[in-house]
């Protein structure tokens, strides 16, 4: 069964660490990539920054481009992975491994993927 | 509640669970499998009233169940294909195992705690929504509709029938232990009601006592069933003849149920032979001071306010802290004073609770300040939304009379 991880952060808190921090932190999570390699499926990666984010809307003079994500929190999507696992509980034991879940403002968001596409079938 | 009702309460809870579990894994679909347990479950409740129970009921509700669901399959065109290769109907198999697995899916953290009560009364249980509704005084569409969401996200976001591994036990056990204590108390505060044909309360202690007997190293699963046992062992005397509340000071205690209450004093002590102390075994513990005293007034006060003073450390919320309040008071009048400065203390977190006020009624009326005490009293009264707590709050304004607020 495939979920999305989907990680989130709180930009204003990570403005606030340190480099040394975010350094010790990137080998966290490499490490933790390469523990858990075997759980996640192609076609995860990591974001750049919301403020290089562009928002494409319906206007009325039609679609409209336009600076900035879509909605305006403070926590954003930085990255996301797509694990292959039996069942949620799998999904949820490696969520709580993420190294940075302890940092202030941080939270994944676990959603299912749809694979079985005849559920949508009439 | 007739006979029959209880009869057909036993059976459908001993029976709906471990069929919810079993259908689940036959057909690989929990939501198809619950929905079909649910009308096997409505159909034995017309059936079953009127031609009596059938000589086998478990197999009555398999068959009935296993039928639902292949009617359901062959329904959906896109199953048709899943319905003709299952396998034929097997025994129905009374696995404690798949009930306790059901119920840590029901229970699971990762649907809303509203609805997790719900589906596990109806999935575990096997209440019907209109029962359920009934007893929670809840708009029926509502509540269905979030049984549909919650069965919905267990399917979808696959979160499997199968009791967690141990170095999770314990957490989860903590949501499941949770619902059941609800379950409870929402059957102990209403199940008296003369539309009721579920005994919501008797369920919760069948439950939690399933639960400890499948857990038997957890000590605050035998810590619940205790709690729950040395509770509803008072249940009879709780209600006066004309369904008012009767609270524990003035309860006639012969009407209490003493191999209940020595059941519970086992179970307390299966759970303490643990040495893993918890809050409900904490609260048994404080419950069976109660149900062995000879009365109120000889009630062994210090040993609840010890009691209590532990329960802080393992639970130091406002209500708490209200309890241990109220138990203080009643060692003597100075106490008592000390007891109403720390319920007042409180009157922040707890100014929408109407216990709150109902203690701090009974308190002042202890001290003699009758005109605060009668305000305290409205407030109370204003804040009830359960009937019989309502009947009784009104009468101790009209009487003025000094009662327990416990």
């Amino acid at each position: 069964m495939k979920y999305v991880l989907m990680f989130t952060s709180n930009t204003d808190l990570d403005a606030t660490i340190n480099k040394e921090t975010l350094e010790a932190d990137y080998k966290k999570i490499y490490e933790w990539f390469t523990t858990h390699a075997d759980k996640f499926a192609d076609g995860g990666a990591e974001l750049l920054g919301v403020e290089t984010s562009t928002t494409v809307k319906h206007g009325d003079a039609g679609a409209v481009v336009v600076d900035g994500p879509f909605n305006e929190a403070k926590e954003v999507i930085g990255g996301f992975s797509i694990i292959d696992v039996p069942d949620m509980d799998a999904a949820v034991a490696l969520t709580k491994s993420w190294p940075l879940l302890e940092r202030p403002g941080n939270a994944v968001e676990i959603r299912p993927m749809v694979e079985d596409y005849s559920q949508f079938e009439q | 509640m007739t006979s029959t009702d209880r009869l057909l309460a036993q059976t459908l809870r001993e029976e709906a669970g471990p069929l919810v579990a079993s259908l689940s894994r036959r057909f690989g679909d929990f939501d198809v499998a619950e929905e079909a347990v649910q009308s096997a479950v409505a159909e034995a409740l017309t059936s079953w009233r009127r031609d009596g129970p059938p000589s086998r009921p478990a197999a009555w509700l398999h068959t009935a169940a296993s039928r639902n669901a292949m009617d359901a399959l062959r329904r959906r065109d896109r199953q048709r294909a899943l319905a003709t290769r299952v396998d034929p109907p097997a025994e129905p198999r009374t696995g404690t195992d798949d009930r306790l697995a059901l119920l840590f899916a029901c229970c699971h953290p990762a649907l809303a705690p509203e609805a997790r009560l719900a589906l596990t009364l109806r999935a575990v249980v096997g209440l019907t929504t209109p029962q359920i509704a009934r007893a929670f005084l809840v708009n029926e569409t509502t509540l269905a509709q979030r049984i549909v969401r919650a069965k919905r996200k267990i399917v979808s976001a696959n979160i499997a029938l199968t009791v967690p591994p141990d170095r999770e036990l314990t957490e989860r056990l903590t949501d499941v232990l949770a619902v059941v204590y609800v379950m409870f108390n929402e059957g102990f505060v209403s199940s008296s009601g003369p539309t009721q044909d579920r005994d919501l309360a008797a369920d919760a202690v069948w439950l939690a006592g399933v639960v400890a007997t499948s857990l038997p190293r957890e000590a605050e699963a035998w810590g619940l069933a205790a709690l729950l046992t040395l509770q509803h062992a008072r249940s009879s005397a709780r209600f006066d003849e004309a369904g008012g509340l009767v609270l524990l000071r003035d309860q006639d205690r012969s009407l209490w149920d003493g191999d209940a209450i020595a059941e519970g004093d086992r179970l307390l002590e299966r759970a303490a032979a643990l040495r893993s102390p918890g809050r409900y075994q904490l609260q048994a513990a404080i419950a069976a001071v109660h149900a062995t005293a000879p009365s109120w007034a000889d009630t062994d006060w210090l040993q609840i306010v010890t009691l209590y003073e532990l329960l802080l450390e393992h639970d130091p919320s406002p209500v708490t802290r209200l309890n241990r309040a109220v138990a203080v008071a009643q060692l003597g009048r100075r106490q008592a004073e000390a007891a109403l400065a720390d319920v007042e203390a409180l009157a922040e977190p707890l100014a929408a609770y109407h216990l709150f006020h109902a203690a701090r009624a009974e308190l002042l009326t202890s001290l003699g300040r009758d005109a605060e005490a009668a305000r305290a009293n409205r407030q109370a009264l204003a804040l009830t939304s359960n009937d019989a707590e309502r009947r009784l709050l009104t009468q101790r304004l009209h009487s003025r009379a000094l009662e327990d607020g416990t």
